[in-house]
């Protein structure tokens, strides 16, 4: 399991990068997704891979570490989805206003050699 | 009263959430109660910051912090602290003082150049306060995206071409650079198992050897997504055009941006790096001092050939964060403490700068036409304001002398020649590296006099590249004044509003005032150092997390 999850890590990462690197602004975006979606698999991988372990303790369990999985890294996920989403949606918006203000979607605003 | 001084540490913080909040829920028509809104709450942030200042400075030299808060009641290391040491004070109390003029001078008419300007002027004040005052390392992230995300809505104020041309990259970058913070924080926790930065301090000196790799790593990335916005050379390129292309009180406001990311690096690295970190001890210093030395030598050289002086602006704060770097890079305590009246002083100035460059720049087209421009795109309810602007601007001489002094008083602090505030900055700063021991007597017991090298190569080169940035700082700054003052023959007189003008004599009032109080400023400044260095002792965590065995107990 861990080298299926470190292979789409670095797969995205790797497609990510190379996306955001492009001239396009749409290119730009879908890389910068593509980067947060590895990161939060890589925040996950960090709290330790277990199947079937719930995050939230119950009272009177023993040996609670072996049972459990960390709950913190979830949280950490999900925190960073909702901002990730919302800087996403704003760099939408940016990005759509740029198109309409230099009629080109280049990121330096201008077509090259002009 | 000691249970409302207490939630005093979280007021920064909620209070412009709060008025954010409501001036959301306002008609856009609203703009006097708006106003009324925004200027209450941001100099009640101002009074909240002198209390906390107050507060900081009273209590022990020795003790790294003073209060902690941890919200929701949760104990320290499961829940999120918030923490007041003097740094964080004196931090807070520098974004106000921004914010109040900043804001003061919006008021004359960029507030008008675009819709939501005041709330998203407090979320950006909210996010700065929350990232001054966390002591958790994820909520460090949080504030940090908050204050960005505000950050791009006032970049792109007023909007135009140029606005959306850098607000593009400087978002793009931002973005990446949230992903590494991203990964090295979940690093870290995957090394140590904590993100609360004084319980993290205790443990990094215990991790093993063959995790220290990637603690490193971590601190590394992360250390990298905080030099992004310090713009530390090789990751500074967008940041002379995002705050030339600025309106210019929110360039202003910006000038305080880029320190934050070095406050957080000092911060990081004194606490989690300090002497006690066992092998990992001292991580980093030598690429941040290179980084540092670079970024300095970047910005003297763009600062000399920038062709217009908001660009210039820009490259002059490049080299202020590359000074600041460097000297973080050095460390030992009169260092940080010089480093530290030196930040107060070249941000106050910086941000007078660019208040002031726009007032000078009116006289001439180039700016002029850009905010038509804008105030057209905006729509109605604009034309009666540029009206009223016209009748009420005073055109007369005396504008001129103000507005040419307080150049020549900008050129001075940042240039950092005698006898103002900059030059007392750099003046401490350089003594101080020059002789670790000459400035603090009474710091023979924390002083690391030893840890600081005495005139090494380093200390040499960057000896050097201060004085000679301060020397093209001055020829630059020379080049514009005689450029923009004397040059024209047939120069209009800027119409400038009293209110315009205020906020930029109060800021280099207050510079003025720290070079003549510049004693107790400074005393102020090395109680802030030594308490910086002693934090990494177990006495100030202890401040923090509850009694160190309880917390070791509770933990699985």
């Amino acid at each position: 399991m861990e080298i299926i999850l470190a292979i789409g890590i670095g797969v995205l990462t790797g497609s990510g990068v190379w996306l955001l690197l492009r001239p396009r602004t749409f290119q730009v975006i879908i890389g910068l997704s593509l980067i947060s979606y590895a990161v939060n698999l890589f925040i996950f991988g960090m709290g330790r891979l277990r199947t079937g372990a719930p995050p939230i303790l119950h009272e009177g369990v023993v040996d609670a570490t072996a049972r459990y999985v960390d709950p913190v890294p979830q949280a950490l996920v999900l925190t960073a989805i909702v901002i990730g989403f919302a800087m996403t949606a704003l760099f939408l918006v940016v990005l759509l206003a740029s198109r309409g203000l230099t009629g080109t979607d280049h990121v330096d605003g201008r077509e090259q050699g002009q | 009263m000691t249970r409302a001084l207490d939630h005093l540490v979280i007021a920064p913080i909620v209070l412009p959430l709060v008025a954010a909040a409501l001036m959301l829920l306002l008609d856009e028509r609203r703009r006097s109660v708006r106003t009324a809104l925004s200027l209450a709450s941001t100099f009640g942030l101002l009074a909240i910051a002198i209390a906390l200042m107050a507060m900081a400075d009273a209590s022990a030299p020795g003790a790294g912090v003073s209060r902690t808060y941890p919200l929701g009641n949760w104990p320290a290391p499961f829940g999120i602290v918030l923490v007041l040491d003097r740094l964080s004070a004196m931090m807070v109390a520098l974004t106000a003082v921004l914010g109040c003029a900043a804001l003061t001078f919006s008021l004359a008419r960029w507030d008008r150049a675009g819709p939501y300007f005041h709330a998203l002027f407090q979320l950006l004040l909210m996010g700065l306060n929350g990232a001054f005052l966390t002591g958790d390392l994820f909520n460090l992230f949080v504030f940090f995206e908050l204050l960005l995300a505000a950050s791009y809505g006032l970049l792109l104020h007023g909007t135009g071409l140029a606005r959306v041309r850098a607000g593009l990259q400087y978002i793009a970058v931002n973005l990446a650079a949230s992903s590494l913070f991203l990964i090295g924080v979940s690093l870290i926790y995957g090394v140590t198992g904590t993100l609360n930065m004084a319980d993290l301090a205790q443990r990094i000196a215990a991790v093993p050897g063959d995790n220290r790799m990637l603690l490193e790593a971590g601190a590394a990335i992360l250390g990298i997504a905080f030099l992004v916005k310090a713009g530390m050379w090789p990751l500074g390129f967008w940041l002379p055009t995002a705050y030339a292309a600025a309106a210019p009180p929110v360039a202003s406001v910006f000038a305080i941006m880029t320190k934050v990311g070095v406050y957080v690096v000092l911060r990081l690295s004194l606490l989690l790096f300090g002497d006690e970190a066992g092998a990992s001890a001292h991580f980093g210093g030598t690429w941040i001092l290179f980084g540092g030395l670079m970024t300095m030598i970047y910005g003297l050289v763009g600062i000399l050939a920038a062709q217009d002086m908001p660009r210039m602006t820009g490259y002059a704060v490049l080299v202020s964060s590359g000074t600041v770097l460097a000297a973080i890079g050095i460390g030992g305590v009169s260092v940080t403490g010089g480093m530290l009246y030196y930040l107060a002083s070249s941000t106050l100035a910086l941000a007078a700068f660019f208040l002031l460059i726009e007032l000078v720049e009116r006289g001439r087209a180039a700016g002029a036409d850009m905010l038509a421009v804008t105030m057209e795109a905006f729509g109605d309810g604009t034309e009666d304001e540029s009206e009223h602007e016209e009748e009420v601007g005073v055109a007369t001489p005396a504008t001129l002398t103000i507005l040419g002094l307080s150049f020549f008083a900008c050129a001075l602090l940042i240039a950092g020649l005698p006898p103002l505030s900059g030059f007392i900055g750099k003046f401490v700063l350089l003594t101080a590296m020059l002789n670790p021991a000459g400035l603090v007597q009474t710091a023979t017991a924390a002083a690391p006099g030893a840890a600081v090298p005495m005139p090494s190569a380093e200390v040499w080169a960057f000896l050097a590249v201060i004085i000679v940035s301060g020397l093209a700082t001055i020829i630059a700054m020379t080049r514009a004044g005689i450029r923009t003052f004397w040059a024209p023959i047939e120069r209009s007189v800027p119409r400038v509003l009293a209110v315009e003008l205020a906020p930029v004599a109060v800021l280099l009032m207050l510079c003025v005032a720290m070079t003549i109080e510049a004693a107790p400023v400074m005393r102020y400044m090395q109680a802030t150092a030594q308490s910086l260095y002693t934090t990494s002792d177990d006495n100030s965590a202890r401040g923090i997390l509850p009694p160190l065995e309880k917390a070791t107990e509770a933990r699985p």
